[in-house]
């Protein structure tokens, strides 16, 4: 029955192009829309380490106290403070509490490279410890992190990115050799493959380099060279003077993170944030009750609020302009099914009853849905297109729709579809069979 | 008016009339709100920096390894730049409007009190700043060479000097209907020596202005006078109009001239800067402008559809007016008084949508409330559109044959 009234359905499509044209473009254009900047929220707010996402945590150490309302500028519901400080960022490193830690922050070096036809570059670096690698899963093309000892010894050993490599080497293996960094040198340990996490959940603040970082090093001899702070630093207070002055400030500039295996990991772990900072408070560093805090990767990007309110403007803007579309195709669905009344009315009058029109109905307008579906992908390839173009540079333009979003596309629009033709279809459902067949 | 016939005619379709005033009202509020978005982006771009923005260029300067005469490296820097051809003047400085990062601080009326100005942004400038900048003073003076001292960053707080030169809108806000010039200002907690507002400058954008970020003013900025000195230093190179670029490609040459040991980054006209800034913002203004004509259209495409299914469905109807003696303007007037009437009803619903709509948006993300003069345009403007949309289907009405009635009886 399903394949002949497909075979009808098509059939009653080819029959009067106009208003199916109408119709497939009214639901396509709103699809399309849609999707786009649906498609834009789902990459802007997907989880970059999924896999991962719960056993990798960020702490939060209040040590702004009361005072730190005005100061901390970012939207967060609870005034703690981004980042932490240097010396909170050490003390955790050095207690050890977790499976893997890592501090980190992001800087700025200037590269003097091999080919000395070539000009100095600078380059987005992260200062961090070996662990980095091993606890978000960095993929290596060549050798390996740097050792323990080396984070101990502030060595100067670098991890490249594969496409800084391929500048500088030719894509040749590295390991082993050197590179000028600030006119020191430093031995290549590792070059990593491809992997720019969007959104760079372990900083989301690294400032107005948002691109790939393409060196790794030693957070410890980034600290012993004094590298600033290419990310953001918030200081409540006048931090003071002279060079050192970050490494003992109320300063937040660094960023933490911690591997726990599982909830009795991650109960600990709280315990132990919870008893340090009381600690903290108890010789005479707070002079308040003190809080922190342990997030998640996907608590953390929801607690920043990652989805820009542009995006967020314009998915409201698109899903209403989507119900335009689906109300317009409410009411050219109307007038194609009451036109075809009369051949309603002669199948009811053959014995068919008003469940078998209503299937029939509907399975039209699945038909209607698919090809809207089809239309709006397409339509959808190009938005993404066009907003790549308009918002190049920012992470609009690095969405690429995936398998996931042509199957919402699809099933959004089928299902909408079929939504909008529950009216249309009750309404041809209960023509009366006596009144048309007697026009005829 | 035969209003009365066509509402009784009306209810007897109120599935279709419901559906067009829906798309109207849903039409309204988005378009309205649409437009609120853009105007307030369109304001946003179009502030002015307070610089002589056509003819200056910035770049970049990073030295590689830390040298230790960075000083006098930027001091020679700077000589060469003075010295090309067609460069007014040069200023090295610590960020400039519209950079997108820079420093801020905050300033205080007396030593020890909490701040009456947070995170105003700070630009190190020297005696050559007021002519490099293009900014204009509208009161006191600007730095004399011998008033400007020698900058490490690393000295951030030590001391500011004993003057300042704020933005009016900052002098402002320090003193509320007050003259700010000559006034002392304290900006280091721990200090009792007080800074004097010796120039106040019309406006001056912060380098944060097309950024957004909630708590960081868009024009609260004051200059400080000093030689900044720096590992990595933006220079800000102001040239006699039209010739811009050909300064931007000798000014590059002459500071490899110098020395190669550098890295010359963000080398970008002004106007460059700015467009590069403003980036997403003018993409959301295009994005809901393109949204909001192609929303009408589909609603019009609707109005147009429902109109002729029901121009076909009456025409029986039609014909025995005629034959009564109505005239074609009569038809036509009749489907143009149905449509007032529904897009009416939608419009209503609309308004009162928008207005529902837009203060739940301004909750919840950062947008401005919709003045009521663009709810009203976008209005005007559907009604029009959606009368326009309703003419055709009514011309195809007025032109059914009065001998259609005598047909089909």
């Amino acid at each position: 029955m399903l394949g002949y009234y497909i075979n009808l359905a098509l059939r009653s499509l080819r029959q009067n192009g106009v208003l199916t044209v109408l119709m497939v473009t009214a639901i396509g254009v709103g699809i399309g829309a849609s999707m786009t900047t649906l498609s834009i929220f789902r990459a802007m707010s997907s989880n970059p380490i999924r896999d991962k996402s719960s056993r990798l945590f960020t702490p939060q150490i209040d040590n702004y106290g009361p005072g730190g309302e005005g100061a901390v500028t970012e939207p967060t519901s609870d005034h703690l403070p981004m980042e932490l400080t240097y010396t909170d960022s050490v003390a955790l490193m050095r207690a050890h509490r977790a499976r893997h830690q890592v501090a980190m922050y992001a800087t700025v070096v200037a590269v003097t490279p091999p080919d000395p036809r070539q000009l100095p570059i600078q380059v987005p670096t992260r200062a961090t410890y070996a662990d980095f690698f091993t606890m978000f899963d960095v993929p290596f093309e060549y050798g390996a992190p740097w050792s323990a000892l080396d984070d101990d010894g502030a060595a100067p050993v670098i991890v490249l990115a594969r496409d800084l490599n391929d500048r500088l080497f030719g894509g040749a293996n590295s390991v082993g050799r050197t590179l000028r960094l600030n006119d020191q040198e430093y031995r290549i340990t590792g070059v990593i493959e491809d992997w720019n996490p969007m959104p760079r959940f372990y900083d989301l603040y690294s400032g107005k380099f948002g691109g790939p970082e393409e060196i790794f090093m030693p957070f410890t001899r980034a600290v012993a060279q004094r590298l600033p702070s290419a990310g953001m630093t918030q200081c409540l207070k006048n931090p003071g003077t002279g060079p050192d002055v970050l490494l003992h400030s109320e300063c937040v500039w660094t960023q933490l993170w911690v591997e726990l295996p599982n909830d009795a990991a991650v109960r600990a772990y709280r315990s132990y944030l919870a008893g340090y900072v009381a600690e903290q408070r108890r010789v005479g560093r707070f002079g308040w009750p003190a809080r922190s805090a342990l997030r998640d990767v996907s608590q953390w990007l929801g607690y920043n609020r990652i989805v820009s309110s542009e995006v967020s403007v314009l998915l409201l803007v698109s899903l209403a302009f989507l119900l335009v579309c689906l109300l317009n195709a409410v009411g050219l669905m109307l007038a194609k099914f009451m036109a075809r009344a009369p051949h309603v009315c002669t199948r009811r009058a053959l014995g068919a009853d008003r469940r078998a029109v209503f299937g029939q109905c509907l399975v039209e307008a699945g038909v209607v849905g698919i090809l809207g579906g089809l239309v709006g992908v397409g339509l959808m390839m190009l938005g993404l297109h066009v907003a790549a173009g308009l918002f190049s540079g920012a992470a609009v333009a690095l969405t690429r729709p995936d398998g996931g979003d042509v199957a919402i596309a699809l099933a959004l629009s089928v299902g909408a579809t079929l939504l909008a033709a529950m009216y249309p279809t009750w309404r041809a459902s209960h023509v009366q069979p006596a009144w048309h067949l007697k026009v005829q | 008016m035969e209003i009365i016939p066509i509402v009784s005619a009306l209810r007897r379709n109120k599935g279709g009339a419901l559906l067009i005033a829906a798309q109207i009202a849903l039409t309204v509020a988005i378009v309205g709100n649409s437009l609120s978005v853009i105007r307030q982006q369109l304001t946003q771009m179009g502030r002015p920096s307070g610089l002589d923005e056509d003819n200056i260029f910035t770049m970049t300067n990073r030295w590689v390894g830390h040298p230790a005469d960075v000083a006098a490296r930027t001091q020679a820097d700077l000589a060469a730049l003075r010295a090309l051809p067609g460069v007014v003047d040069a200023q090295a400085m610590n960020s400039y409007p519209l950079r997108g990062y820079g420093m801020n601080w905050n300033v205080m009326l007396k030593p020890g009190q909490q701040p009456s100005a947070s995170r105003v942004a700070v630009y190190i400038v020297d005696a050559h700043g007021l002519r490099a900048l293009g900014v204009k003073l509208i009161a006191g003076r600007w730095f004399r060479p011998d008033e400007v001292g020698g900058f490490r960053l690393s000295d951030i707080g030590k001391s500011w000097g004993s003057a300042v030169i704020v933005t009016q809108a900052l002098a402002q806000a320090l003193f509320p209907g007050e003259n700010a010039l000559g006034r002392a200002v304290y900006l280091t907690p721990s200090s009792k020596d007080p800074t004097v507002i010796q120039g106040i400058v019309r406006e001056a954008e912060t380098p944060y202005a097309a950024n957004n970020i909630k708590g960081y003013g868009s024009d609260e900025a004051m200059f400080l006078p000093y030689r900044f000195a720096s590992d990595t230093v933006a220079y800000l190179v102001r040239t006699q109009p039209g010739r811009l670029n050909e300064v931007l490609h000798s000014a590059q040459a002459a500071l490899f001239g110098l020395s190669s040991e550098r890295i010359l980054d963000e080398v970008q006209t002004f106007a460059e800067t700015r467009s590069e800034m403003y980036r997403p913002d003018r993409g959301l203004a295009l994005t809901l402008g393109g949204l909001s004509i192609l929303l009408t259209g589909v609603t019009a495409c609707g109005i147009v559809s429902l109109a002729s299914n029901w121009v076909v469905r009456r025409r029986w109807q039609i014909g025995i007016r005629r034959a009564l003696g109505a005239r074609r303007a009569d038809i036509l007037r009749y489907f143009h008084t149905e449509n007032l009437l529904i897009a009416g009803a939608g419009l209503v619903v609309g308004i009162v949508g928008a207005v529902g709509l837009n203060l739940w948006v301004v909750t919840r993300l950062e947008v401005e409330r919709m003045g009521v003069g663009l709810i009203c345009v976008s209005a005007i403007v559907v009604l029009l559109v959606s009368q326009l949309a309703v003419l055709w289907p009514a011309l195809r009405a007025a032109s059914v044959d009065p001998a259609v009635a005598a047909r089909n009886i």
